[in-house]
Order: structure tokens, then C-alpha cells, then sequence
């Protein structure tokens, strides 16, 4: 069966060690041939199966990393399909670069465990694995749509509504042209759908060329503290921001959303929230700030969990911990200035990473950052499904913007609006899959919450 | 009181194709209807066709269902709307002799061999371990038979509105059946509750047609059946005119007259098909609202109203009808009203449309949630198909989104559902470009003849159709074109660029000024073909680009549609999917991965996961 070909990087995505990016497919080795340059002649589509190649990825005429290329022959290879690895030496950046060499040149980016499950389809792998093949999927999907739920905050996220709105107004102005002929609506003007064309186009070639790949490195790793109320997660934050005196940006919420501020330790950028205290209350205006706090716990990479050590545990200390349990999490023991009242060795169980600060006293936080640059740089915090998300819509917006392109071309050669209709709707169909929508029922909506139409 | 093998309740234009198909396929059948004089009554519009609804009565004629060729034959004027915006959107419209339409479907029924026509009401429907096996009238009768169709329109439990009076009826005052609904409730069938309504019909002496725009028929007109050769004439006109504010004030005035603003009516109606005073209450702003006045017939002075649709109370509706230029002096011979009624929860039906719960139930038109003549007999044909298909043993057939319009018709219903009653519209269909009303019967009448509802020489004549436009297009594809003055000065004359090089004929005809027959002269060995087949060899050259990439589309769908699904199956035994969709997908159950991928609610991951589960689990599950 003829597959398409799939591109992904393989690798944790951390700065300093080798990453790889992976294809697999009957285009590979087109496509290697298209972006590798080696420095010994060799052309990866002649090269045998198990030999490699050192060389350059080249693209757009510039050199984007230097690097290994692997070539494996179906059916030897992971996936049983042809296959193409290159290890790539630049870090997490430019192996981005490399994944969107691949990708515009004529791979799709892989689903959430697809290579695992073009290894399974292909019988590679036996058919008692197929359920942890389905874990992976899941596992690997469930990630990403946490990471893509949060990029969908913010100035990006709005930029990207306003072209969904407008897409979906033009084709409601052309359906509704289209299947109420005989209404008494106002002439669609063909000037005017020009001008609107590619006024989206030029929104969404805006957005293509600036949608950042290395903006989530650059953000930082997203951290949120947590605990209950008073047990000092404001001084903490404030404590870490004074640290280095390095506050990237800061900016505070509304006074029931989180305040974030951005801080750097050594290689690492935090993305830091504190959140309103996490226990249960009826107070509306609260609650709403405990759901933030909830939502930011589900999404965070890091949990920075505080507790006082002036108290012991209670019910809502346990249920806190209970959240945390599977999280990236340091636990956090405040206020060892008091007396102690803490049974520590509970935590010990189940965390690995325990620090005792006093807040209040500035002491103890030299130990905490030390243990984040540590952990970073370990490998324990992990970019890659950020960068799977952000990715994935960067695709769907260039392929919105071909499909735009395409309908200008069509409508600039004055052909009927059936098909102009039928490309504008590939391109509002891409920008609802980037934000996660569908969009058959949009459109009809549109229909018929702005036209009076009908018998 | 003898058995049958299908049982059609209702004898609308649902009811009507599935009795045709089932009897036309050999079973027995018997169709039931309340009143013998209402069979194919048109209760709403005197009118066939429309924007996308002409293309499901292309789809049913090419399919050798009966709806395209009735209203060829009760035709009294017909219209190609949306001509020049494009062939996907192409639609065939006609206003139609309401009396004339009855007595034509009736007369087909009644010289159907194997169909019997029964007036009786269906009180009750008998079932034997989860399977139909006869139906009861009102009257006490029992029939045995192996499957029924339910096609029971806006009748079942029906209540009529106007202004503060409100009875229970069905269309046009005929009795409603109460005891329908509760068979269907006990045997675990969800029911809710539709609405819709349906202007006044008024007396043509009342009427200053002089005060109103004239809308005639197209000068050249053309069928709706693929198999029609007489030609269609136009023998009425139409009239458009509009309301102005005094009407606005006069329906604005007696708002809380209205059982819809008093809450009296629970139904949800139509949002394609909203009461005058709907839309002038959601839309304040718009100063007129358009009226058209269609003939009910040759033969009778009833005009009605398009656009007034209203549930008013009767003095009301003369009151702001009244205002509008050209009906001052207007009479009422039938008074607008809204209908409330009984419908089945589509989701409950396979692609079949047998239901899910219950062996050789089968639902189709108004009653499974849609709305129109059009949605309807498209439903009817596909559920006789299937009802017959099942009596013989055979695997029921499923039209495909990327195959029909009456595929995404069905499998809206089925596979997403519906909160107000269903109108097809082009902008439904994903694969527009290639479901084109011209090419109806290119797409569906090898299936036709497959199923066994299109005659062999029906056929034939297809694949000769089919030949000749291969053929014609094979020919100016490689017909060379010369430079030369004589063509140049035609082409520059045209709008279009002049020839430096030798061009194909078919790369011409591609041009967007330009098209096959206006190039005759510049091609001498052209032979004479018929119109449709120059059509298609003009849109398949000229579309060529769009139709590959839609075909690239089906082809990639087609894939997960053959995919097939187990029928029951407790989807939240699979490690690994969202809880949601598990939950969607039992509730729904799919029967193919391309169905379950288009479920709200249902992620790519999910799929991904359905793929490997089932793989795991080897063929018995793929078909």
C-alpha cells in the first residue's frame, strides 16, 4: 500500500545533546536527496540500507546544521517502510529548522505515535503489543493537546481568530449566495471578495512567516506554584524573580488570574505562575481563580508544590499531593524559620526532589534553583510536545495559506465561485484544525444567523 | 388480514419511493395511508426542486426512483436556478400541479405490480425478539409482515396552531394518529417533538397581479428525469411582491397572539424556514421581506404565499396581509398554520436507516428529523432499497458522502444529527465540485442497475452516453490548433490571449472565456452530440484541476470507509480511547472508521487507536 511520508523529531527535545529527526515513507529518500549535502558525494537515495553519511542539511540555500544521515531499506527498518534518520548536532532549535526542511519538503508531520503504528500495521511489531502501541498513541496525543490547549492563550491565539472569523463570514456570504438564490439578499461583490481574500491571505502569510518555532524555548519552561493559601508561594516568587534580577517581563493579571512573570537560572527560563491558593471555597470570584490554578497544574511542565512547615498535613495539603503525584514536581518546605510540625519523611516516599527554604528569610533558594538548572539540564523537563503542537499548527497554516493562494489564483482567472468556494473552505478547514474545531456546521450557522433566508 | 413482505406506513413522497422500490425489487408491500386522497400531497409549497434538493430528485431519478419523472409530468413551470455561478451549484426548480402531482402517484401506485394501497391508520406495529413482524390498523386488522417503513411526514401525534386555537391534525386537517407514538415509545424508540408551518393559500380573483414583478420560466427548460424526452413547458407564471413596515406593525402589534411567543408550542422549528413573524422580529432592521406567489395548479384559483408562513390567528394574518401591495383586497381560502409533531431521534438509525435497536424497523423522510418533498422521497428510496435488501438476504446498500447528495444527507442525520429539521444545501457537501446535478446519473445509475431499479436498456443507454463523452473528450485533447489570424482575431475578440504556438483544442475550451461550443467553427471534424453530452465533455475539460483534487479526497476517504465496524460493541473496553469518544462511539455506532471520524467529539488519536485495536483483532472485524 503507497503511504505518505511522515517526518518527526524522535529525540527529547533539551539544548546540548544529539537529536533526530526521523522520516519514513516512499518520498524519504527524494526528499533527503532534496535537503542533504554530503561532503563525500554520496546521495542518500543510492546509499545501501545500515550506511550512513556526514554532510550538511541545506535548505533554501543555507546551511542549517551539520549532521549524520542514516538510510534505512524497507522492510529493514523500524517502521518497515523506507526510512531516513539524521542526527543532528545544533540543538533544539535548528533541529526544528531541519524537522521544517523535511516538512516543506514534501513530508507531513507524523500523528501522535505514528511510527509506532506504521511498525504495527507493517507487522514489525507482534500483535500482543498492539496494546501498548495504543498507549503510546494515546499517551503521545493526550500530551500534545495539552501543549496545543495552552498555546491557545494570548496575542497568537487571538490573531488566528480574527482570520477563522473572517473565513468563515466569506464563505457564509457564499453559501448563503449559493444556496438562496432567490432570497432578497445584498449582491455579493466581487471587487469586495477580492479585497477580502487577500486581506486574510495577507494575515495568514503574516502569521505563517512569524510563527515562531523557538518561541517555547525562548518562553521557558512553564512552572506554576502551588499550595494552599498563606503558606508564602507569593514570597517564594518573589524571592525567585529577585534572585537574579533578571525579570524578563512581567506582567500582572486580572486579580483573579495567575500572575506570570518570566525568570531566567542559569540556562533555563521559567515560565512562572503563582496561582491562587488551591482549596475549595464558595466565594465565586475565588473559585474562578482556584480553576485558573487547576487548569495551569494540568499544563505545566514543572510544579514548584508548597508546604509549611510550621503545620502538618490536612485534607487539602493530601489531595494537593495526590494532584501532583505524576507531575514534574520539587517539593517545596517553607518557612523552616518556625517550629516544626511536618512529618517530611511522607513526601520522601513519593518525590525525589525536597527543599527546605524559609521564604521570608531568603534562605534556601540558592539550593532550589540549583536543583531546577539540575533537573533541566538532566533532561527532566522536556520540550518536545510543545514543540510537536506548535509545529502541527504552523503546518496547518501554510497549508491554508496555499489553498488561499489557490483561490486567488482562481479568482483573479475569474472562475465560478463553486470553486472558489470549495478552496476558501480548505483554508478555513485548516485553521479549524489548528484550533482544534471542526467546521462543517460553522459555516451553516453563519447562514443563518445573518441572513434572514428561507421560505 | 394476510401478510406482506414490507410494510410502508405513510404515503407521502417518502412513503411513495420506498413502496415503489420494494415492490419494483419483488417484495410485497403494502402501503398504508390515513386518507387514499392524500398520497404524494404537497401540504407545503406547490413546488419540486431547489437549491440542492434539485439534485437529490436528480439523484433519486438516476437511481430509478419515480419523484423526477412525476414532476416533469406536473410540471407547470420550471426554472435553472444559480445559472452562471458555476455548475456545482446548478439547480433545477419547478412548480408543479398539486392535484395533478397526487393524481399522477397515485395512478403509478396503483399499477405497481406487488404494491397494495391501504387506507388505514397504523395503530400498532408488533415485534418478535427485537424484530418487526407485523403491523395492527386502528381498525383491528393485523398483517404479517418481515419489515416496516415508517414514513409517517408531520403527522404522528400532530397538533395544528393558529393564533390562540391549537387541535389536533395532521396536514391540511387530516386526522393525526395518536397511537403510533406510543408503540414506538415502548419499543425503546426516542421520540421528540418538530415543528414547521406553512403560509396561507388565497383566492386568485383577490389578487392585483398588475401591482406585482412577473416571474416567468425559463425559455429553455430541462428535465428533471434523465429518461423525460418530451419538452417541459411553462404554463403559469409566478409573482413576487413584498411586506413594508405597516405589515411589520401589524405583525409586531399582535406578537403575544402568537402561540410560538406565548410558549404554547414546545416544537423546534426549521431556521431555513422561519414565520413571518420570526424573521421580523430577528431581523429589525431589514425594511421588506420578499413574497413569492406561486400557482397551486392549472386547474384551480388557489395561489400560495411563499415567504408568509405564520401561526397568527387568522384575522392577523388577513390584517398584515392585507398591507402588501397587491393583495389589498385579499381573500383567504386556506389559513396559515403551524404544525407540531412526533419525530424519531436520527442518531437511532444505521446508514441503512433501520434502526439500530430494532431488526426490519426501518424510518425515512419528516419523521427522522428532515424537512422538504425532496429530503424526503430521497430517505423513502434509500429505506425501500434496504427493506427489500434485507427480506432478500442481501447486504443493505450505503451511500457514500463522496457518491450523492442523498449519501450526505443520510449520513448528517445519522452521524451527527439534528436539532431543528434538516434542509439539504450545497454548502453540506464537501465533494460539491464532482456531485453536480448534471452529473447525476454518470454517478448513481451504475448503482441504479446494480440494486435492480434501472432497466437494462436504462443502463445501456448510459454507458453509451459515458463512451461518447470519453471519446469527444480523447478527441480535443489531442486536436491540435494551429496560429493563425482567423482564430487569433476570434480569441483576442473574446477577452482571451492569441495563440503564438500550436494549442490543444481541450486547453482552449479550459479557458475561462471560452468553452466547447463557441470553438465549434475552429473545429471541422466535430460530430453532432446531444447537449448533455456536450455539457459534460465542456465541464469535465474546463474543471479538470478541481475534479482530481475532490477525487483525491474521496479516494483517501474511501479508504476509511471500507474500514468496517462491529454493530454492537462497548467501545469503552478499549484501553486507550478518550472517554468521550468511547462514549460517542458506543452511543452511535459507527459502521465504518470513516463514519466514526466524522463523530463531534471523536480526535484523529482516537481513530488512530480504532485502526490498531481492530488490527490486533484481524478480520473478523474488517470486512
Amino acid at each position: 500500500m503507497k503511504s505518505s511520508t511522515i517526518a518527526a523529531i524522535s529525540t527529547a527535545m533539551m539544548n546540548g545533546g544529539i537529536s533526530v529527526v526521523r522520516m519514513s515513507g516512499d518520498k524519504v529518500f527524494d526528499i533527503a536527496d532534496k535537503i542533504f549535502q554530503s561532503v563525500n558525494d554520496k546521495i542518500p537515495s543510492k546509499m545501501k540500507g545500515y550506511t550512513c553519511a556526514f554532510g550538511h542539511i541545506v535548505f533554501g540555500g543555507e546551511i542549517l546544521d551539520e549532521c549524520v544521515l542514516t538510510v534505512f531499506r524497507s522492510p529493514k527498518s523500524y517502521t518497515g517502510e523506507d526510512m531516513v534518520e539524521i542526527s543532528c548536532h545544533g540543538g533544539v532549535y535548528v533541529t526544528q529548522q531541519v524537522l521544517r526542511a523535511c516538512l516543506m519538503s514534501g513530508a507531513e508531520l507524523a500523528l501522535a505515535g505514528e511510527f509506532t503504528k506504521r511498525a504495527f500495521l507493517n507487522g514489525k511489531m507482534d500483535l500482543t503489543r498492539a496494546e501498548a502501541v495504543i498507549d503510546i498513541i494515546s499517551a503521545d496525543s493526550e500530551n500534545e493537546l495539552k501543549y496545543a490547549n495552552s498555546l491557545h492563550e494570548g496575542a497568537l491565539s487571538r490573531r488566528i481568530d480574527t482570520i477563522s472569523t473572517e473565513l468563515t463570514k466569506i464563505l457564509g456570504d457564499l453559501a448563503a449566495w449559493a444556496d438562496f438564490p432567490e432570497e432578497d439578499l445584498p449582491e455579493l461583490d466581487d471587487n469586495m471578495l477580492k479585497k477580502r481574500l487577500s486581506d486574510v491571505l495577507d494575515d495568514i502569510s503574516q502569521l505563517v512567516s512569524t510563527y515562531d518555532y523557538g518561541k517555547i524555548i525562548r518562553n521557558g519552561v512553564d512552572t506554576v506554584i502551588v499550595g494552599k493559601p498563606n503558606v508564602g508561594k507569593s514570597t517564594l516568587m518573589n524571592n525567585l524573580s529577585g534572585f537574579e534580577r533578571s525579570i524578563v517581563s512581567e506582567f500582572a493579571g486580572t486579580t483573579r488570574d495567575a500572575v506570570e512573570e518570566s525568570i531566567r537560572l542559569g540556562n533555563v527560563t521559567l515560565r512562572l505562575s503563582d496561582t491562587a491558593g488551591m482549596h475549595s471555597t464558595d466565594d465565586y470570584v475565588e473559585g474562578v481563580g482556584v480553576k485558573i490554578a487547576e487548569k495551569k497544574l494540568e499544563n505545566a511542565e514543572l510544579v514548584l508544590a508548597v508546604f509549611d512547615y510550621s503545620r502538618p498535613l490536612d485534607d487539602e495539603d493530601n489531595e494537593l499531593l495526590y494532584k501532583i503525584m505524576n507531575k514534574n514536581t520539587i517539593i517545596v518546605i517553607n518557612k523552616t524559620d518556625c517550629e516544626c510540625r511536618l512529618d517530611i519523611d511522607i513526601f520522601k516516599d513519593k518525590f525525589e526532589n525536597i527543599v527546605e527554604i524559609s521564604a521570608s528569610n531568603n534562605e534556601g533558594i540558592n539550593a532550589l534553583t540549583e536543583l531546577i538548572e539540575k533537573m533541566f539540564s538532566m533532561g527532566k523537563v522536556n520540550f518536545s510536545n510543545g514543540i510537536i503542537a506548535n509545529q502541527r499548527q504552523w503546518i496547518c497554516a501554510v497549508n491554508a495559506k496555499n489553498a488561499l493562494e489557490n483561490a486567488k489564483i482562481a479568482s483573479d482567472d475569474n472562475m465560478t465561485y463553486d470553486i472558489l468556494t470549495v478552496l476558501i473552505e480548505e483554508a478555513a478547514g485548516e485553521i479549524a484544525k489548528l484550533k482544534g474545531e471542526s467546521l462543517s456546521e460553522n459555516v451553516v450557522n453563519e447562514v443563518f444567523s445573518r441572513f434572514c433566508v428561507g421560505k | 388480514m394476510g401478510s406482506y413482505d414490507v410494510a410502508v406506513i405513510g404515503a407521502g413522497h417518502a412513503g411513495i419511493e420506498a413502496a415503489l422500490a420494494s415492490a419494483r425489487l419483488g417484495c410485497t408491500t403494502a402501503m398504508f395511508t390515513i386518507s387514499l386522497d392524500q398520497i404524494a400531497n404537497m401540504p407545503c409549497n406547490p413546488s419540486i426542486g431547489g437549491t440542492a434538493k434539485g439534485h437529490l430528485v436528480r439523484e433519486i431519478d438516476a437511481l430509478g426512483g419515480e419523484m423526477g419523472k412525476a414532476a416533469d409530468k406536473c410540471s407547470i413551470q420550471s426554472r435553472m436556478l444559480n445559472r452562471g455561478k458555476g455548475p456545482a451549484v446548478h439547480s433545477l426548480r419547478a412548480q408543479a400541479d398539486r392535484v395533478l402531482y397526487h393524481s399522477y402517484m397515485k395512478n403509478v401506485c396503483e399499477n405497481q405490480p406487488n404494491l397494495h394501497i391501504k387506507q388505514a391508520e397504523i395503530a400498532e406495529i408488533l415485534f418478535e425478539d427485537g424484530t418487526v413482524c407485523g403491523v395492527v390498523t386502528s381498525l383491528g386488522a393485523v398483517y404479517k409482515v418481515k419489515a416496516v417503513i415508517i414514513a409517517g411526514g408531520t403527522y404522528l401525534k400532530g397538533r395544528i396552531h393558529v393564533g390562540e386555537v391549537s387541535y389536533e391534525s395532521g396536514p391540511d386537517n387530516v386526522l393525526p394518529p395518536q397511537k403510533l407514538s406510543d408503540c414506538l415509545l415502548s419499543a425503546g424508540i426516542t421520540l421528540r417533538r418538530f415543528k414547521t408551518g406553512t403560509p396561507c393559500r388565497v383566492h386568485r380573483r383577490s389578487i392585483d397581479f398588475s401591482a406585482m414583478e412577473v416571474q416567468h420560466g425559463d425559455e429553455t427548460t430541462v428535465p428533471f428525469s434523465f429518461k423525460t424526452r418530451d419538452i417541459i413547458e411553462n404554463k403559469a407564471d409566478c409573482y413576487i411582491t413584498y411586506t413594508n413596515e405597516n405589515t411589520h406593525r401589524v405583525i409586531r402589534e399582535n406578537l403575544h397572539r402568537s402561540p410560538l411567543y406565548s410558549g404554547r408550542i414546545e416544537g423546534v422549528g426549521p431556521r431555513y424556514c422561519p414565520s413571518i413573524e420570526d424573521k421580523v422580529v430577528r431581523f429589525p432592521d431589514k425594511e421588506r421581506h420578499q413574497i413569492f406567489v406561486e400557482p397551486m395548479g392549472l386547474d384551480t384559483d388557489e395561489y400560495y404565499l411563499q415567504g408568509m408562513s405564520s401561526s397568527l390567528p387568522e384575522d392577523v394574518q388577513l390584517a398584515f396581509l392585507r398591507t402588501v401591495k397587491g393583495l389589498e383586497n385579499v381573500e383567504i381560502m386556506r389559513p396559515a398554520y403551524a404544525i407540531e409533531y412526533d419525530c424519531c431521534d436520527s442518531t437511532e438509525l444505521k446508514l441503512s436507516l433501520e434502526f439500530k435497536k430494532i431488526s426490519g424497523l426501518f424510518g425515512a423522510g419528516q419523521f427522522n428529523g428532515s424537512s422538504g418533498y425532496e429530503e424526503a422521497a430521497a430517505q423513502g428510496l434509500v429505506a425501500g432499497i434496504n427493506a427489500a435488501r434485507q427480506i432478500k438476504g442481501q447486504q443493505p446498500v450505503i451511500f457514500e458522502r463522496s457518491q450523492s447528495y442523498i449519501g450526505t444527507l443520510i449520513d448528517d442525520l445519522v452521524t451527527k444529527g439534528v436539532a431543528d429539521p434538516y434542509r439539504m444545501m450545497t454548502s453540506r457537501s464537501e465533494y460539491r465540485l464532482i456531485l453536480r446535478q448534471d452529473n447525476a446519473d454518470l454517478r448513481l445509475t451504475p448503482l441504479g442497475y446494480e440494486i435492480g431499479l434501472v432497466s437494462k436498456d436504462e443502463y445501456d443507454a448510459l454507458l453509451d452516453k459515458i463512451s461518447k463523452i470519453d471519446a469527444e473528450i480523447e478527441r480535443v485533447s489531442h486536436l491540435n490548433l494551429a496560429p493563425g489570424d482567423e482564430i487569433n482575431a476570434f480569441l483576442l475578440k473574446n477577452g482571451t490571449s492569441a495563440l503564438s504556438t500550436g494549442t490543444k483544442m481541450a486547453d482552449l475550451i479550459r479557458r475561462p472565456q471560452l468553452g466547447y461550443d463557441v470553438l465549434q467553427q475552429f473545429d471541422k471534424n466535430r460530430t453532432d452530440l446531444a447537449s448533455d453530452i456536450r455539457e459534460q465533455v465542456e465541464l469535465q475539460i474546463k474543471y479538470k484541476g478541481y475534479i482530481e483534487k475532490q477525487l483525491d479526497l474521496v479516494e483517501r476517504m474511501k479508504k476509511l470507509e471500507e474500514k468496517k465496524l462491529p454493530e454492537n460493541f462497548d467501545y469503552s473496553a478499549i484501553k486507550g480511547l478518550r472517554l468521550e469518544a468511547a462514549e460517542k462511539l458506543t452511543k452511535l455506532a459507527p459502521s465504518n472508521i470513516g463514519q466514526a471520524s466524522r463523530i463531534t467529539g471523536v480526535s484523529p488519536a482516537d481513530i488512530t487507536v480504532l485502526m490498531v485495536y481492530f488490527e490486533q483483532n484481524g478480520d473478523s472485524f474488517y470486512a
